[in-house]
């Protein structure tokens, strides 16, 4: 394989991988603010319970995306060189400033939370979990702005006296038309992803008893319903928006997303093809009349470009060459990503309808269907990333720079392959050691900080007293 | 002027990954001799639990900046250093993950397998730094597109090894005495005579290895740098000689600054100086003076508030850790 070909799979395996951990961080992140916030005004303590609990949880996410995130601000140089040299000028600012802006201060305040129980005033550690979560968010805008800018590039101008692309506003690039979709739409399933991931841990001890906490467990639940709910209902919203977005940008996009060859008007929706959809030829095909010209234009009878057209656009712009990405892809992420999106947040409707019906005792399976619902916007986001990415192929940034033009000319395949391999072997271990730690501590649910299973990282020599923490006497510093 | 203010900020984000982090990878690498049981290893790596993460965005704002400042200069040092960039990262991470999940994990063995982690994690960026950093003194061999044609091996050269040595020795030293200045009794004790004993190799190591990149690559400003580096390493060691290890600290952490501030001082006004052929200048790998502009100004307003945070997390955790009374069974309970 050549090193281009294991370049993209490295950076595949690597993004897709981060952006698993990601989303459940973001979305852990703001319950676990929330919870902490609710216990501060209302003084209850399932509120508190609910916050130490899933805050540990938050942790176990937060170390493999920390973990993940260095590869990523580094893989454009080792593997990406050439990219890098051409939109450095452009796409380094809004790295540079989310390290500057979000790394520092979600990482410095984690710390603060973790270890500033004891030490810090009840205001300022909540504030250090609602700064933890404003930095998750922040950092998702900046990296969304410069994704955003490779699938709609804005703000910048080419330069022939450097052979590169060079910012000319950066107002224009962090309010670019699709970060403004994007950043919404991300952030939002990021929000159902935590909300399904607590609903699923709260469904598995309802189902149970719950224990001591069932009143917690059961609290946990609605909430976490209701924000996958919400989030599910705003993130289609706003996803709408996003494919008019896209069809206007990235026409060839929302073409392989259809599988529509020819340019037709009251286009139909495909819900379901078999046969061979990247060559047109579906033997089964449930569509929804007008239904793509709905969602590309809002209207019945509005024209959608089909991929034969786009294509002999782009060569007549372009130059000769092809144009399609790899359509089956496309059009199978864009279904399973609102397929499984739809699921989470139909199973969050009935667990609330159900539960305000008092009947959720009654619905064990219920119960059963949203432990393994936690899975579901997990599929959801990785579709939709994999979707975004590889249907903006043959393109790196969409119209000015081709992948393959994008590539590392120093290191030879065998470096690549090794790094790939690397990676991948270590990110396995990773995934295996994190989701068995994040169950056994799921399922475990709240511990007491006075208990021996407290983590013994905030109490070194725990079973001392329990009320003050961690045994630490005052500074002694000569 | 806004390229050479760049060289200098990204400079100082070096500076600033080295001091902190430092004694964070010194600490990994001690986890095992300074720690006589489990409750030893606790509050030894809880002396940097609330920071190491913190810390540790240095360096990746340090390679942002880069990435914004300089594109020509990312791209050709993380291409060019492929083999021990990948080492480096495979090391943080591993050591990452083993910092947060040790004690998270169920058994005593999974939590060994987590302080290897943590020590193996720290000793590959703790010798590939000094080894990359030796390599930006003593130039490489680049086309004139600035894609670096040098092999891993040819990276790896006796002097390279010897800059390897010393960020090793260096850090551990700081480490040590940055554990003894966090805790009390044994601990600190054990720590202390740790630094005694490391602080003579370093300064040899330090002292060789400053001396041979002069000779490759001087300059006046390079030589004062350098003279401070050894001035600070020894009266660390004069310090922690005489057990005063607050004063220790200032000469590690001096030391330790210093060390990418002398390396950049060595390359100017190359980013990256060529070996045979010509090198990569500020003026050649810069942004444009727009893109430079819009980062001053974000630095100028950011930098500060993030500089006085971190200060405050240090001022909260400013106490020394110290052993609780506690009996066996509630050990074995652990």
């Amino acid at each position: 394989m050549s090193a281009e070909t294991l370049a993209r799979w490295q950076f595949a395996i690597t993004t897709v991988y981060h952006f698993i951990i990601v989303p459940l961080t973001i979305g852990l992140s703001l319950l676990v603010a929330g919870f902490q916030t609710a216990a501060h005004r209302t003084g209850r303590k399932h509120w508190d319970d609910a916050a130490r609990f899933y805050g540990k949880l938050l942790l176990v996410s937060f170390a493999i995306g920390v973990a993940t995130g260095i590869v990523q601000e580094f893989q454009f140089g080792m593997n990406w060189s050439e990219y890098s040299r051409f939109v450095g000028d452009v796409f380094g600012a809004p790295l540079a400033m989310e390290g500057l802006v979000a790394f520092f201060l979600e990482s410095t305040f984690l710390g603060l939370w973790i270890f500033g129980r004891d030490r810090l005033p009840p205001r300022l550690h909540l504030l250090s979990i609602q700064l933890v979560a404003v930095g998750t968010v922040a950092s998702a805008y900046f990296i969304l702005a410069a994704n955003s800018w490779m699938q709609h590039p804005v703000g910048y101008r080419f330069n022939p006296e450097t052979g590169r692309a060079e910012l000319t506003s950066i107002w224009a690039l962090l309010t670019n038309s699709t970060q403004l979709v994007t950043f919404p739409h991300t952030v939002l399933a990021a929000g159902m992803t935590g909300g399904a991931v607590v609903l699923g841990i709260s469904a598995w001890h309802v189902r149970r008893g719950g224990g001591e906490h069932r009143a917690m467990h059961l609290q946990t639940l609605r909430v976490s319903a209701a924000v996958v709910l919400v989030c599910g209902a705003l993130v289609s919203a706003v996803g709408h928006v996003q494919g008019q977005v896209m069809t206007d940008q990235q026409p060839m996009k929302m073409a392989a997303a259809e599988a529509l060859w020819r340019t037709t008007d009251h286009a139909p929706f495909s819900l379901f093809a078999i046969g061979d959809v990247s060559r047109g030829e579906n033997k089964v095909d449930v569509t929804i009349p007008d239904g793509l010209s709905i969602l590309a234009d809002n209207d019945p009878a509005a024209t959608v470009e089909g991929v034969v057209d786009v294509q002999a656009d782009a060569v007549a712009r372009f130059g000769p060459g092809s144009y399609v990405p790899v359509v089956w892809l496309a059009y199978w992420c864009f279904r399973l990503m609102i397929g499984f999106g739809v699921l989470a947040a139909l199973l969050a409707l009935v667990v609330l309808v159900q539960s305000g019906r008092h009947r959720l005792e009654d619905s064990p399976r219920l119960l059963r269907l949203a432990v393994w619902g936690a899975l579901l916007p997990f599929a959801a986001n990785s579709a939709g990333w994999l979707f975004t990415e590889t249907a903006r192929q043959p393109w790196l940034v969409y119209g000015v720079l081709r992948t393959a033009d994008g590539v590392s000319v120093g290191p030879g395949s065998g470096h690549v392959l090794a790094t790939l391999v690397g990676f991948t072997l270590l990110y396995a271990g990773l995934g295996l050691v994190a989701v068995r730690l994040f169950l056994r501590i799921g399922k475990q649910g709240p511990v007491e900080p006075d208990q021996p299973d407290a983590d013994p990282w905030l109490h070194p020599g725990h079973g001392d007293d329990g009320s003050s923490g961690a045994p630490l006497e005052p500074a002694l510093v000569d | 002027m806004l390229p050479e203010f760049w060289f200098g900020t990204i400079a100082v984000l070096w500076a600033g990954f080295v001091l902190l982090e430092g004694f964070d990878f010194g600490v990994g690498l001690l986890l095992p001799v300074l720690s006589r049981d489990e409750i030893d290893r606790r509050i030894v790596l809880r002396t940097i639990g609330p920071h190491w993460d913190g810390n540790e965005v240095w360096l990746l704002v340090a390679g942002g900046a880069t990435f914004a400042a300089f594109p020509e200069w990312y791209a050709t040092v993380f291409s060019g250093f492929y083999l021990p960039l990948a080492l480096i990262l495979l090391g943080l991470i591993v050591r990452g993950v083993c910092i947060e999940y040790r004690h998270k994990v169920g058994t005593a063995k999974e939590r060994l397998w987590c302080d290897r982690g943590v020590t193996a994690g720290s000793l590959l960026p703790a010798v590939l730094l000094g080894v990359a950093l030796s390599n930006w003194v003593r130039g490489v061999r680049m086309d004139e597109g600035f894609h670096m044609t040098d092999s891993f091996w040819q990276l790896v050269s006796p002097y390279a090894l010897l800059g390897g040595l010393t960020t090793l020795l260096l850090f551990t030293f700081h480490g040590a005495v940055f554990v003894s200045l966090r805790t009390t009794d044994e601990l600190r004790d054990r720590a202390l005579g740790w630094a005694r004993r490391l602080g003579p190799p370093t300064v040899l190591a330090a002292a060789g290895w400053l001396l041979w990149s002069l000779a490759l690559r001087g300059s006046a400003t390079a030589l004062g740098l350098a003279a401070v580096i050894a001035l600070a390493a020894v009266g660390a060691v004069l310090a922690s000689r005489a057990g005063r290890e607050g004063r220790a600290f200032l000469g590690t952490a001096l030391a330790s600054l210093l060390v990418p501030i002398f390396v950049f001082a060595c390359t100017y006004p190359d980013v990256l100086p060529g070996r045979g052929t010509p090198g990569l200048s500020i003026d050649a790998a810069t942004s444009s003076p727009y893109t430079l502009k819009v980062m001053t100004v974000v630095a100028l307003v950011v930098t500060p508030v993030v500089l006085a945070y971190e200060a405050w997390t240090y001022w909260v955790f400013r106490q020394r850790l110290t052993r609780p009374p506690v009996t066996a069974a509630q050990l074995t309970s652990a």
